[in-house]
């Protein structure tokens, strides 16, 4: 994977099919101190000291079609390739948070790339689920919310072709007016 | 998100609200974008775009677009599943966006199996 937010597109799907019905997407790019941080977290059933342990084994994986599971161990990868770290916090009462910190100016620090599309495929695959992005640089904010476009489209569903481009072109043009990498 | 978007998500409600008064929402096709890590690292999302690009473009209301999980044929994807009501899945292998509109036009508009692209025809287990 080439993009970080690609990264965010595979661990997201993790979230979404343990059968969470919130998700928190958070970017924050802070260049004074180097850092580019992303955080996800979601409302899903958690996972036990034991299984959180084992996620960034690729060889261990809850699937039965195949005997790797990639997803985690190569968002980690990425982020120890630019000088970062990696942690998943987890707890058998629920709710999972995987963080990954990257040296901003790093050589090996993979682009954030197109976040309107990781976001529209989100949607598109699990209009049921609610997504809250927000990305942060140097102290300007963009802030997405479904359950916000929810309230505004009543039972219209969020993966509507019309409703998904209009949330595209809000990503785009909120991540260009705070100036966010892409 | 923006006032001038709110507006337009209201205007997108008065519209569909009208249009579904018409049709009664019928599903005639679903569209399943395998979107593992393998599917996604393949490309798998650029398909998404193009596919709900082609929905959009076409105006239809009777596709559904939904996404899955590995099936265990890694080497393969990204992998398309086109279920036409009542038919059998059929499973496109290595599929990019010029294979999507191709597949989409003829198949999921026409009804017309795009053989050369098939990997296989059936149901998969994903987990």
């Amino acid at each position: 994977m080439l993009e970080l937010s690609l990264h965010i597109l595979d661990i997201v799907e993790n979230s979404t099919r343990a059968g969470a019905g919130l998700v928190g997407i958070s970017v924050e790019e802070d260049r004074a101190a180097d850092r580019f941080r992303i955080e996800i977290s979601d409302d899903g059933p958690g996972m036990d000291e034991e299984t959180r342990a084992k996620a960034v084994d690729p060889f261990y994986t809850t699937r039965t079609v195949r005997r790797v599971g990639l997803g985690l161990p190569l968002f980690r990868q990425a982020a120890q390739a630019a000088n970062g770290s990696f942690s998943i916090r987890s707890g058998a009462r629920g709710g999972t948070t995987v963080s990954a910190e990257f040296q901003w100016s790093h050589i090996d620090r993979q682009p954030l790339g197109d976040m309107a599309s990781t976001l529209g495929t989100l949607i598109a695959g699990n209009p049921g689920v609610d997504f809250v992005y927000t990305h942060l640089r140097d102290g300007a904010a963009y802030t997405i919310d479904t359950r916000d476009i929810r309230k505004e489209i009543g039972d219209v569903p969020l993966d509507h072709p019309d409703v998904l481009r209009i949330i595209g072109d809000d990503i785009r043009e909120g991540l260009r007016n705070i100036n966010a990498d892409q | 998100m923006s006032k001038i978007k709110i507006e337009d998500l209201k205007k997108i409600k008065e519209r569909v609200s009208a249009e579904n008064a018409l049709r009664a929402g019928e599903r005639r096709v679903k569209v399943t974008v395998h979107m593992g890590t393998c599917g996604i690292a393949a490309g798998a999302r650029e398909v998404m775009n193009t596919l709900i690009g082609e929905i959009d473009e076409s105006g239809v209301s009777d596709v559904v677009v939904t996404t899955s999980g590995c099936m265990g044929l890694c080497s393969r994807e990204p992998l398309v599943t086109v279920e036409v009501l009542g038919k059998e899945p059929i499973k496109y292998e290595h599929v990019d966006p010029a294979r999507m509109r191709q597949i989409f036009r003829r198949h999921v508009l026409e009804g017309e199996v795009q053989t050369p692209f098939v990997l296989a025809k059936g149901r998969e287990k994903t987990d």
